[in-house]
């Protein structure tokens, strides 16, 4: 989902000079950052309580170990990588090749360990040559609909059959009833809506789609059916299509009258305007680390972590989050590698949890860090389950 | 060298003996002339093969015949119609290097009329100099000029156009908006500026091989430098210039990145106007290949591949053919 790239930082740089010539109109456009003294939960700091895995650490275990996958969590994937090399000395290489790659690489047992934005399919996972996968989700994240309107000073407020219709052509002026409607007392311009949308297959872009085709029946008819609604890559009716966050984010920022969506993270490290989406409860949400985390509250898990967080019922939830996994086999081949698999998945759960806000991902909430470290225990040598 | 393959070379054609060291330093460029060549078949056969999957389903020719590139719409068993239309692409790929052309040819015919006819001795090499500094410059660089200085110069002006001229019946239809900045236009002003430099150095080597005589007798009889140049440099080297612009049309047809960030990345179909959002070939393969996930996906791409090397091939193969016939005729 997301690349660290040198685009990216010229682009941020070219942001930077632009907010500066053009007399700061970011100031009046809501920025994602929370402001102080507002109401709600993205102002209330909470701490998931990070308490201990019981998993004590393996002796005898691999100092090298290596995966691949998802972009999206790429940059928190290798802070974990350094801190824990320092605490452990364990070299964790991560090559950030994408979702599809990362579950290519685990079913060729090419990798220790894979990653993906996306929980794999039944198919996929009967192809795996080492026998069962376990799915190990790591942080939330969450997808933002961000826009560029002049003269427009509060946030505006979106609902999913809205954004539907916008992304798929049948709303296409920024005075349209139906966002009048769900924005009273804001003055909205006569101007034409310009769609940007991911034109690389992208897990961000497989999180917004499956929330619009769960909220908006309308997209769904355009799109032509559920199947094709939904995806890292959809037949776009409509739009200009930007190669990586960075590339929906540029085009947004040089086109007047854009909307288009891009990670949260991203959206909070440029400070980026964001849309409030309604939820399921009816309630306009701010995107933020907190509203994330709170669409895992009151989520029903199904018992092998393979789930999608879209459209979540809790009272605070941002609809449009989902979740990240490392994906592992259930049997390891090699006792000393699953060892320091068990370790460095430990870790994670005790202490690069912690690490996740720096860097603007959400942490996994008690009840799923929970279960994710019982996936963790489940990680077999000969039969044998390593953690205790 | 060992005694066998020594003998082995006798027996195919018998020579004067040779020299070790001159024998070795032949099957030394001759292996290295050799490896090319294996390069280039070793890179269609495994395009071909990559594709193979896609061919086999869909069928060689559905690919071109369709222009509709929705790959959420392909299935392990459907066949018609082929969700991987290309088409579109080779459109955008050829009008935006066509567009590119037609603004980079005259610019560059100009500038290197310039350096070798016109300009001061002193300033001749700085010039030569810049113009091929623009040739270093990184694509991806050109591609952030493009969106960050290029699509907003561009965007009154262009608007004005579609609003005028875009309302003109029949030969308005090219100039549609509305204009979003992002197009095969706007991508065709960056591929101009980027085979600029291209074309420049081959327009000069063309207009360098003009005999000096030639052009002294010109003006001999009486002509202005316009009425030389026009008697003399052009017909001249019209053929080289020919060359130079295939070349640079070569360049234009495989640039990728530069072209990603400005053409809007529309796949699904060609779209109407020229100031509408498009995808090129090269520009499709680099947005679709880290996640093709659907079935027939990557093997698609890869039949994207083929046709983007089968369409520079020709047209590589068409500049090289007039340069040899400029050659041979000399």
């Amino acid at each position: 989902m997301r690349r660290i790239s040198l685009p990216a930082v010229l682009i941020a740089i070219g942001m930077v000079a632009a907010c500066g010539k053009s007399g700061g109109t970011s100031g009046t456009i809501a920025s994602a950052t929370p402001t102080a003294g507002s109401q709600g939960p993205c102002s209330q700091i909470s701490t998931p309580s990070f308490a201990s895995s019981g998993i004590t650490k393996l002796a005898g275990a691999a100092t090298k170990l290596s995966g691949a996958g998802a972009t999206f969590p790429a940059p928190l994937y290798s802070l974990w990588a350094s801190k824990y090399k320092t605490d452990s000395g364990t070299e964790v290489a991560y090559q950030s090749i994408g979702s599809g790659g990362g579950v290519q690489q685990i079913i060729a047992q090419t990798v220790d360990f894979g990653a993906s934005d996306a929980p794999m399919k039944d198919d996929e996972l009967t192809k795996a040559k080492g026998g069962a996968i376990l799915h190990v989700p790591t942080v939330f994240g969450a997808v933002v609909a961000t826009y560029n309107l002049q003269g427009v000073s509060r946030p505006l407020q979106f609902d999913g059959e809205t954004l539907g219709k916008i992304f798929a052509g049948k709303i296409t002026t920024w005075n349209d009833p139906a966002l009048a409607a769900l924005n009273p007392g804001v003055e909205l311009p006569k101007s034409e809506i310009v769609v940007v949308h991911r034109s690389d297959g992208s897990g961000t872009t497989n999180i917004f789609t499956t929330y619009l085709s769960q909220a908006s029946a309308t997209w769904v008819s355009t799109l032509g059916g559920g199947d094709r609604a939904k995806g890292k890559e959809v037949a776009w009716p409509t739009g200009v299509g930007g190669k990586g966050n960075e590339g929906v984010s540029g085009a947004v920022r040089q086109t007047p009258g854009a909307i288009g969506y891009v990670e949260l993270t991203y959206a909070l490290a440029q400070g980026l305007p964001v849309g409030l989406v309604k939820n399921s409860s009816g309630a306009f949400i701010e995107p933020c680390i907190a509203t994330v985390s709170a669409a895992a509250v009151g989520f029903t898990f199904p018992p092998d972590l393979r789930f999608s967080l879209t459209n979540a019922p809790g009272k605070d939830a941002y609809p449009i989050s989902g979740a990240t996994w490392l994906l592992v086999y259930e049997n390891q081949k090699d006792a000393a590698k699953g060892k320091a698999l068990v370790n460095f998945l430990a870790w994670i759960m005790d202490h690069g949890e912690q690490l996740a806000t720096q860097l603007h991902y959400a942490p996994l909430s008690d009840e799923l860090r929970t279960k994710a470290i019982g996936q963790i225990k489940k990680i077999k040598v000969n039969g044998q389950p390593l953690a205790g | 060298v060992s005694v066998e393959t020594a003998r082995q070379s006798n027996r195919i054609a018998p020579r004067p003996r040779r020299k070790g060291g001159d024998r070795s330093f032949r099957l030394i460029v001759l292996g290295s002339a050799l490896t090319l060549l294996a390069l280039i078949v070793g890179l269609v056969v495994f395009l071909l093969v990559r594709s193979w999957p896609a061919i086999q389903h869909y069928g060689f020719w559905s690919f071109l015949t369709s222009s509709r590139w929705a790959p959420s719409e392909a299935t392990v068993t459907s066949r018609h119609p082929n969700p991987y239309g290309i088409q579109q692409f080779i459109f955008g790929t050829v009008v935006t290097s066509a567009i590119a052309l037609v603004l980079a040819v005259p610019v560059a015919l100009g500038v290197a009329l310039f350096l070798n006819e016109l300009a001061p001795a002193r300033m001749r090499g700085p010039l030569v100099t810049v113009t091929e500094l623009l040739a270093m410059v990184p694509s991806v660089v050109y591609g952030f000029w493009g969106v960050f200085a290029l699509v907003p110069a561009i965007r009154p002006m262009v608007g004005f156009l579609t609003r005028t001229l875009g309302a003109v019946p029949v030969i308005g239809i090219p100039f549609h908006g509305p204009f979003f900045g992002f197009s095969y236009f706007t991508a065709g002003i960056v591929l101009a500026i980027m085979i600029l430099p291209i074309i420049t150095a081959l327009a000069r080597e063309a207009i360098a091989t003009v005999p000096v005589d030639e052009k002294e007798a010109a003006y001999a009889v009486g002509s202005t430098r316009w009425e030389m140049i026009r008697a003399v440099v052009l017909p001249h080297s019209r053929s080289g210039l020919v060359a130079a612009s295939f070349l640079g049309l070569g360049r234009a047809l495989g640039e990728t990145i530069a072209v990603t960030m400005v053409i809007g990345n529309r796949v699904l179909d060609r779209g109407t106007s020229l100031f509408g959002q498009g995808a090129t070939l090269a520009s499709a393969i680099v947005n679709e290949f880290t996640e093709a996930n659907r079935p027939f996906h990557l093997a698609s791409l890869f039949v994207l591949g083929f046709w983007l090397m089968v369409l520079t091939f020709v047209v590589n193969a068409a500049g090289r053919l007039l340069i040899l016939r400029r050659e041979v005729k000399r």
